[in-house]
């Protein structure tokens, strides 16, 4: 048994995304790499909440449809998710509130009365009663719950205990010989990318699912002295962002469609003003409000066309934590070294998806560096160079005014209506745009997984990394992402799809706008797999639409 | 102040009588008094938004920042934030920073970001040639109103005593050495500062005979008396046939929101392995 998913249920507030990222932790100790999937409402308390806690030998970034152990706290638990359990499926119940013909029942609701314990605590004595039917040992569990209970942790582990203690062994979930590595939930990857690359400060206003970012920023802020601000509304983030970057502070902005929109002003004017700024565009199922904590790859095209006029930007969907991670750090890096505005897409299942983190991938080989100001002779903040970039100086360097304009400028940042520095100055910009794409083919910017001579290509971008690369290493198909939307690489592309006779383009959204954007390049995909209900594709869904 | 060249090379394009020339040229005598004081030249930055105040970023020989409509106020907190030896300084418009922005304003003040904000308050839209704005009279006559405006104009004064701002003044475009005094001031003072600058649009509304008729400046006012701030501030709402007083209504210390100049070096790399540790 080495390919198996738990399904923990109950309702919002019941603490069933804690008790996922415990379960996660326990077979991570155990040599498990794992995938934690949430489902949940966007509400406070009540509702139906699940997440379905998926472990393998290998890496994986999928949940899947088929659950072998069920916990229910709840008879939604079980009435909602029957259809995906099969005859060796195992329940774990609390037969005080859960009616079950089948599986293993504890009266959890009164064992934690009887402990004196809080109605919280009926997920810790869930997991321990879990424990005992895969037969994990009881050490296991003290070492997980020592280590992620900071509160009531003996009360916790006293309910646990008696939770392992009355349940019975059903299978034995052998230990893996290899090295345990840690969860990362996707938010925090982008958050530890952005450190990487220097991030100095992080302005947000709460979006969801972007407010992980903010969140664990926040959190780290002390750690790694960072400023983490929270201002009035995204058009304050945005020009605030403008503001940090002018100064010389590595920023970034985190946001989703509805707050980009409000940010877009300020976009082009990181373009015109050639100010570096990150954005973590966080995309849900639209339009308008839409479906909060749902999920969706919805900005394609509104991030490549988004703000008014034309400029360079740089473009990036990352597909995993360690993607995202990688990627987060060059985008900042890119950022910086073209003075220009760079977007991260992501989406819920990406931020809010746990996965089990290579921390090895932190290592970055060949960074983009910042071109500075010298600090010798006179200051142009917009000098015309070779390849438009222009030596970045900051206020308070000496005897230099650093002067940056929306309106179109002259090289020293003076409003100017002439027709030829016009022109001088929106090349110098576009200039950018084609040395980024030259400075891209050194690094790994479309990707291949599976078989890579076949002749179908299964084609995904972003968080379709997970259930499209496992299913079409399955199916034997030539699995392509490209992780760069802009500057588009598409010779890189075109290389990768080099023999291929058919395409099959896998997006969570209701147009397939990374089909469309490739007509663009003559690339025409021959079928079209998507899906728009806010949920990711599963495995085993992904595989019957293929 | 002749030490110290301020001017750029750009033309000046604003009306001939414009009162942004009395601020411009108030500000420069500032800044070369603040110079000539210790205050390095390239520690001051201006920000400017959009409309016929904005040029004042191409006038001057200062670090600039030339930002969007109704967005000086973020642009210069991040700035201050960013780097707290920096001296900043927005100018911005009436339509800039009491409509198109105005939230921006209420938050600074009530976050109390140690910048200056000098609104040149002309009450009319220039650059878009004459419409109303949030402190036109009521029946203002413009080119989006020619019926009159049917809405009071508002009183900032006021807002930004609500708004827990800790210095207010209001200054006027004609009788420069006055505006040199409280502009100076404002810029001396730690915390958010908002001056009020009545600046004359000799194009689309010129009021320089009913200024010159109603405005007088404070005398024995005590300005850390918040309740005679208030009642000062609302001699005059921007709209009757009132006078008009002029200079500093409020003035008190608040605590300063900022970040500590931050030039250590972490080890990066050691601390996200620290933190990935706890993920384990």
């Amino acid at each position: 048994m080495d390919n198996f998913s738990i399904l923990i249920a109950g309702k919002a507030g019941d603490g069933i995304d804690k008790s996922s990222l415990i379960i996660g932790h326990i077979f991570s100790r155990l040599g498990y790499r794992v995938y934690i999937y949430r489902d949940y409402p966007s509400i406070i308390r009540g509702g139906h909440t699940f997440s379905v806690i998926r472990c393998t030998h290998d890496k994986i970034a999928a949940h899947s449809d088929k659950i072998d152990i069920l916990l229910a706290l709840n008879q939604d638990s079980i009435d909602f998710h029957k259809a995906k359990l099969n005859s060796k499926s195992l329940i774990i119940y609390d037969s005080t509130s859960v009616k079950s013909d089948e599986g293993l029942g504890l009266p959890i609701g009164i064992i934690i009365k009887e402990a004196g314990a809080l109605e919280l605590m009926r997920n810790s004595c869930i997991i321990g009663a879990m424990c005992k039917a895969l037969g994990i040992e009881m050490d296991v569990l003290e070492k997980v719950f020592r280590k992620d209970i900071s509160r009531e942790t003996e009360l916790n582990l006293k309910v646990a205990f008696r939770g392992f203690n009355e349940a019975r062994e059903f299978a034995k979930v052998e230990k893996l010989k290899q090295k345990p590595m840690g969860l990362v939930a996707g938010s925090d990857a982008i958050g530890l990318g952005l450190i990487k690359g220097g991030l100095k400060t992080y302005l947000s206003y709460p979006m969801t699912p972007s407010s992980g970012v903010l969140h664990f920023l926040a959190k780290a802020a002390e750690d790694f002295s960072l400023k983490v601000i929270h201002p009035e509304n995204e058009i304050a983030v945005m020009l605030m962002a403008a503001g940090f970057s002018y100064a010389g502070d590595r920023v970034a902005v985190g946001t989703s469609g509805g707050g980009f929109c409000l940010m877009t002003e300020g976009l082009s004017l990181s373009g015109m003003a050639e100010l570096p700024i990150v954005f973590v565009l966080g995309q849900r199922p639209g339009p308008s409000t839409g479906l909060p904590t749902y999920t969706a790859q919805t900005e394609l095209n509104f991030a490549l066309s988004a703000g008014q006029g034309e400029f360079a930007r740089f473009i990036t969907a990352p597909g995993d934590a360690e993607e995202a991670c990688y990627w987060s750090s060059m985008s900042m890096n890119f950022a910086w070294k073209y003075q220009i505005p760079a977007i991260i897409l992501c989406d819920k299942t990406l931020n809010e998806g746990t996965y089990s983190f290579d921390a090895d991938s932190l290592e970055i080989t060949n960074p983009p560096e910042t071109f500075l100001w010298c600090q010798k002779g006179g200051y142009k903040r917009y000098r015309n160079t070779e390849n438009g970039i222009s030596p970045l100086g900051f206020p308070s360097n000496k005897n230099i005014a650093v002067k940056v304009n929306s309106y179109e400028h002259d090289e020293y940042g003076i409003t100017t209506e002439d027709k030829d520095i016009t022109v001088m100055m929106q090349d110098k910009r576009l200039r950018k745009e084609k040395y980024l794409l030259k400075d891209l083919e050194q690094y790994e910017t479309v990707k291949l997984y599976g078989k890579k001579d076949a002749s179908t290509a299964l084609l995904f971008w972003g968080s379709n990394k997970g259930p499209c690369v496992e299913v079409g290493t399955k199916l034997g198909l030539r699995v392509v992402q490209p992780v760069v939307f802009s500057p588009f690489p598409s010779k890189q592309f075109k290389e990768a799809l080099k023999g291929v006779k058919k395409i099959i383009c896998v997006e969570n959204n209701a147009t397939g706008q990374l089909a469309d954007f490739l007509k663009r390049y003559d690339i025409n995909v021959d079928q079209k797999v998507l899906k728009y209900d806010g949920r990711p594709f599963t495995v085993n869904e992904l595989e019957q639409k293929i | 102040m002749e030490n110290v060249n301020l001017a750029t090379y750009a033309k000046n394009t604003w009306c001939p009588g414009c009162g942004n020339f009395a601020i411009l040229n108030s500000i420069k005598a500032v800044f070369g008094a603040l110079i000539e004081e210790g205050l390095p030249k390239e520690k001051i930055v201006i920000v400017s938004g959009i409309g016929c105040h904005a040029k004042i970023a191409d006038y001057l020989n200062v670090n600039s920042f030339y930002s969007l409509h109704g967005r000086v106020v973020p642009v210069c907190e991040a700035i201050k934030l960013a780097n707290p030896e920096l001296k900043v300084i927005g100018f911005a418009g009436d339509g800039d920073t009491y409509g198109e922005g105005l939230e921006h304003l209420i938050f600074a003040a009530k976050r109390n970001v140690d910048i200056n904000i000098i609104i040149h308050n002309n009450r009319v839209y220039g650059l878009t040639t004459g419409q109303y704005t949030p402190t036109s009279p009521l029946g203002f006559k413009g080119r989006s109103t020619p019926g009159g405006t049917k809405e009071q104009p508002l009183n900032p004064l006021e807002l930004m005593m609500a708004s827990h701002a800790g210095f207010i003044a209001r200054g006027y475009s004609h009788g420069i050495e006055f505006l040199k005094k409280i502009l100076k001031e404002a810029l001396l003072y730690k915390g958010f500062s908002l001056v009020d600058v009545l600046q004359v649009c000799v194009t689309f509304f010129n009021m320089y005979d009913y200024y010159n008729s109603m405005v007088y400046e404070l005398k024995d006012h005590d300005p850390g008396n918040y309740d005679e701030a208030l009642k000062k501030i609302k001699e005059w709402d921007y709209n009757s046939d009132s006078r008009i007083p002029l200079g500093v209504f409020y003035k008190k210390e608040n605590p300063v929101f900022e970040y500590a100049l931050n030039n250590k070096k972490t080890d990066m790399d050691t601390k996200i392995k620290e933190l990935l540790n706890d993920y384990a």
